[in-house]
């Protein structure tokens, strides 16, 4: 298993995401953003968490002019597995990879801190080794968390089970920390190669520090 | 030739900010405000001679970066 991870100026969780990967046995590459093309074999490319630019003019709008994002672009189009941690959903909204927004956090605080997430769907790559309505521990840190999605395109998300996580308490209640649509926490697009979460699954491998329920997620992509 | 772009939240977008902004104004005394709205205004000085040319570049920056027009609205003024 190959996993690639994008960098960009200000990209700040890509060695965390590494060491995720790396205990689970796979091999990565760190993809500098200047890069044209996604080298061959990659089963997975990562768009990491970070401030990419700066988080300048709008959280991961600058990004999407770097010439990777072309490449990932085809990539994507041609079934190539992409998953987007915090700084990398944004990226992915604003490429258009997925579908919605992220704005400002509607109390206008950056948050940082454990929260509760409730599994939704889990026909996919990503949560197959999770239950549905299984509550998980993701560490959370963003200021632009707030999903944003009109009517019809929210109603498109649940009629092709591509609403993955939602924000909750440890009991499963609904909990919403940022003013996300729903409470939604995390999406795919509908052909479920693409994934994008605002929580951060890479800093929750060690139960020694806090949790390690990210690890079942990102094993999901192990093998699939 | 000066560009100027003002982007905003479209309408039915919440904007906290511009909550925030209003709850400020209300608590200090200004009851008269009814509503704010925060946004951004982008400055763009082009080597251009044509208003309507230069109009059009402007309204492709905004549709390909200067907004997101997922949920923000944007206006151009060109200024000679």
């Amino acid at each position: 298993m190959k996993v690639g991870i994008i960098q960009f100026p200000g990209t700040n969780c890509e060695y965390d995401t590494q060491h995720a990967f790396a205990a689970l046995g796979c091999e990565t590459q760190i993809l500098w953003h200047k890069e044209e093309s996604i080298p061959d074999g990659m089963d997975l490319v990562v768009v990491a968490g970070g401030f990419s630019y700066g988080d300048y003019l709008r959280s991961g709008a600058i990004a999407k002019m770097s010439p990777i994002m072309k490449a990932l672009k085809i990539y994507a189009d041609n079934g190539g597995k992409v998953l987007g941690i915090c700084n990398g959903f944004q990226v992915l909204t604003e490429t258009g990879l997925l579908p919605g927004a992220l704005k400002r956090n509607e109390g206008l605080h950056f948050i940082s801190r454990h929260h509760h997430l409730k599994v939704i769907s889990n026909d996919n790559d990503f949560l197959r080794h999770c239950r549905v309505d299984q509550v998980v521990n993701i560490p959370i840190a963003h200021h632009d968390g707030n999903f944003y999605i009109d009517a019809r395109g929210l109603e498109e998300l649940y009629a092709h089970n591509q609403v993955l996580l939602k924000y909750t308490d440890a009991s499963g209640n609904i909990d919403n920390p940022n003013g996300s649509v729903d409470s939604i926490a995390g999406i795919c697009n509908k052909a479920k190669n693409v994934f994008g979460l605002m929580p951060h699954p890479e800093r929750a491998m060690e139960a020694l520090l806090g949790s390690d329920d990210g690890r079942a997620m990102l094993e999901g992509f192990i093998n699939a | 030739m000066k560009a100027i772009v003002n982007v905003f939240l479209k309408n039915g977008v919440l904007d906290s900010q511009g909550k925030a902004v209003h709850h400020a104004l209300s608590g200090h005394g200004f009851g008269s405000v009814k509503d704010v709205r925060v946004g951004k205004q982008i400055i763009i000085e082009m080597d251009e001679s044509d208003e309507t040319a230069a109009k059009e570049k402007v309204a492709h920056m905004c549709e390909e970066l200067l907004a997101n027009t997922v949920i923000e609205d944007y206006e151009i003024e060109i200024q000679a």
